[in-house]
């Protein structure tokens, strides 16, 4: 780890707090770094819209990174707390095992794709292809989200606060979708469902999870889901393919 | 009216060259369903292949090398480029990936057994790793594939490859199904998926498209494993010039290429008859681009679609491949099609040597099903010595042709020990029509 030179200065809780720059020390080891550690408090700076940053973390470690990353920032998360201060490109925390994954900003397409436990906060927009083929991570985002999200996810939530694109819930299976606002219009197989107090204690833990106040209501939203007529291939249903 | 008169009436049935039996059984089959035929195994058609090329032998101005006394060598090493461990493999020959879901646990076993018996590698596939099959092989791929389905970054560290896949030679541009039959609960826990549901695997990978972010994902995937393990990507053979090229861009250390006999669990019989290149098409074109570059023997290809012996595996190597991968192959040496199971293919409607239905999990061989019952005839530590016994004749007859052409390796066989039988293989391989210095379409792409 020479080239990094990491600060290090002791926190209140005695955890070491490490000072990672991007501009000085390469990606490789600055992952290293984070890869390696079992626990601990970093702050990345200097992040330049770095790609597979914070990728591939195993330990309990809380990262926070301060600037834009680009693409798969948090991949493969096992259960690091990652904060992002600022947008995140393609596939932030792509099939995330466990942890937290929160983006300060906005996050671009297939955010949180094939992910499989855990939860990944969006307090900005997302874009397209949302939580595609989504494995059980659950996911909030405080804005809007793009076209074909949750497109054939298959376990897990979606919680949106603002409007939906087109397609949402593309021949989805069993991944439960909540969303707040308008919704463009639903992909294949995915109806609105009706909300049942499993449905409502399930979104409120999700909503306070992700920091949402108690003014977000619950019975402002709208649930969507799988119809299942598509789990079968049946030669009637040829026009949905 | 006499028996005479009666002969020039009726003429001999005729079939129709253009309305062959085949097409007509296949017209009113999907007249009576209302759905296209999906099976298994590689394309069936006849298509141009290594059989069409000959090896020309030592002669005045090429001495040969003695058989069973002069060294051959037959080892591989894979992932030269960037992986701080590449793998070493004892033959040109590798298990191609197979999913478990597609084949039973026990077959899966035996793949990983043959294999490690003979110093070679096995391939994950759709689905994500069995215990069995890791702790069966010694080498082990994992694939990486549109479906995501078991993708686990503990078991990525726990293989000794990574293998991209962006596509299938029996099905270039196509995803999957696992039909509802085959989905046993272990299958679906594996894929976190309703049990008995059909299962579609993505034919896109979910989050990247194109080769400048499949130079982003391949980062992310060598960040995860510390840049230790060697990162295939595998395409089927459609634009093998500009996919080799595209790969070897993206940052790939090894390139596997299938062309379209390639086998295949399930795909519909349209696609697999009428996309893609032959085998025997692709494999000049991407050696074409790797030379270009100056890459070749730098990233490794590797060749699979149609390998059935180890003349087949020399031809590959003489026109410029690293190594091959055989899967349906193997899957006959575990004992698929064999003809001890005959009654039992005659009551799916079969007969041993043609059945394909191995979408349906029925399989009488007990490979390509999950049923209890039936998965229980393959022993897989018999399987694995008959598919080591069979990968031992492969390298054995490679090794016997190579040294006929007076090679101390089998990667010092080249174009130039073969000669084409047709016009059409002597384009396509770029080798010159036996007995003449032809070369149809030399110095084109
Ligand atoms: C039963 C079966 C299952 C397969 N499953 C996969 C798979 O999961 N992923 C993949 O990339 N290829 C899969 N393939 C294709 C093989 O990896 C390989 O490309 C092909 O079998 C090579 O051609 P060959 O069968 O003529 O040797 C499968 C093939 C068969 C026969």
């Amino acid at each position: 780890m020479t080239a990094s030179n990491p600060k290090s200065t002791p926190t209140a809780d005695g955890k070491r707090n490490t000072t990672l720059d991007l501009a000085a020390s390469s990606l490789r080891d600055i992952n290293e770094i984070l890869q390696s550690a079992e626990g601990g408090e970093f702050r990345v700076v200097n992040p330049r819209g770095a790609h597979a940053l914070a990728a591939g973390l195993e330990g309990d470690v809380d990262v926070t990174i301060d600037g834009h990353v680009g693409y798969y920032c948090g991949g493969m998360n096992k259960k690091a707390r990652i904060s992002i201060n600022g947008n995140a490109g393609t596939g932030v925390a792509e099939n995330m095992m466990s942890g937290r994954v929160h983006v300060r900003g906005d996050a671009s397409q297939s955010a949180g794709a094939t992910g499989c436990g855990g939860l990944l906060v969006i307090d900005g927009n997302a874009s397209a292809r949302l939580g595609i083929s989504l494995r059980g991570l659950d996911i909030v985002v405080r804005g809007s989200i793009g076209h074909m999200a949750a497109f054939m996810a298959q376990a897990g939530n979606i919680v949106v606060l603002g409007d939906a694109g087109e397609a949402l819930g593309d021949s989805i299976y069993e991944a439960r979708l909540y969303v707040r606002g308008k919704v463009a219009s639903l992909g294949a197989d995915c109806v609105q469902k009706e909300m049942r107090d499993e449905h409502r204690r399930d979104l409120r833990r999700l909503l306070d999870a992700a920091g949402c106040g108690p003014e977000v209501l619950v019975d402002d939203f709208k649930r969507y889901g799988s119809a299942r007529r598509l789990y079968h291939f049946h030669i009637d249903n040829i026009g949905s393919y | 009216m006499s028996a005479d008169k009666d002969r020039w009436i009726h003429t001999p049935p005729r079939e129709s060259a253009t309305f062959d039996r085949h097409t007509i059984a296949e017209i009113h089959r999907a007249a009576a369903t209302g759905i296209y035929d999906i099976r298994g195994f590689g394309a069936k058609r006849k298509l141009p292949h290594f059989d069409d090329l000959l090896f020309l032998g030592a002669s005045i101005s090429r001495y040969p090398l003695e058989g069973y006394r002069e060294k051959c060598g037959t080892n591989v090493v894979l992932g030269t480029r960037y992986a701080k461990t590449p793998i070493e493999i004892k033959i040109p020959i590798t298990i191609a990936g197979m999913s478990f879901g597609s084949l039973s646990a026990p077959a899966k076993e035996a793949l990983g057994r043959g294999a490690s018996a003979a110093g070679t590698s096995t391939t994950t596939g759709d689905g994500g790793m069995t215990e069995e099959e890791r702790a069966a092989s010694t080498l082990l791929v994992y694939q990486y594939l549109p479906s995501r389905y078991g993708m686990d970054p503990d078991q990525i560290r726990k293989a000794d490859a990574i293998e991209i896949v962006i596509g299938q030679g029996a099905k270039p541009g196509g995803g999957g199904m696992l039909l509802g039959q085959k989905i046993s609960d272990r299958v679906a826990k594996m894929r976190t998926l309703p049990a008995g549901i059909d299962q579609r695997s993505a034919c896109r990978h979910p989050d990247w498209t194109g080769p400048d972010d499949l130079e982003i994902k391949i980062l992310e995937l060598r960040e995860i494993t510390k840049w230790e393990k060697p990162i295939y990507v595998k395409v089927g053979a459609a634009r093998p010039y500009y996919d080799t090229a595209l790969a070897v861009k993206a940052g790939a250390d090894v390139v596997v290429l299938d062309g379209m006999q390639g086998g295949t669990a399930a795909t519909q019989d349209v696609f697999i008859e009428h996309c893609g290149l032959p085998t025997l098409a692709a494999i000049r074109p991407a050696v074409k681009a790797l030379t270009e570059l100056d890459m070749h023997r730098k990233v490794q290809l590797i060749v699979s679609g149609g390998i059935r012996n180890g003349a087949d595996v020399a031809k590959a190597l003489a026109l410029g491949a690293d190594a091959v991968s055989i899967g349906t192959a193997a899957l006959i040496a575990l004992g698929d099609n064999h003809p001890r199971w005959e009654e039992e293919y005659a009551k799916i409607g079969t007969t041993a040597g043609c059945f394909d239905d191995w979408h349906e999990g029925r399989d009488p061989a007990g490979i390509t099903t999950q049923d209890p019952e039936l998965t229980k005839r393959l022993d897989p530590v018999e399987g694995g010595r008959r598919l080591a016994n069979f990968l031992s004749v492969m390298t054995l007859e490679c090794q016997t042709i190579a040294r006929a052409n007076g090679k101390s390796h089998v990667h010092n066989l080249e174009p130039e020990d073969l000669v084409a039988l047709t016009i059409e293989a002597a384009a396509m391989a770029q080798v010159p029509l036996a007995g003449t210095d032809w070369i149809p379409g030399a110095n084109s792409r």
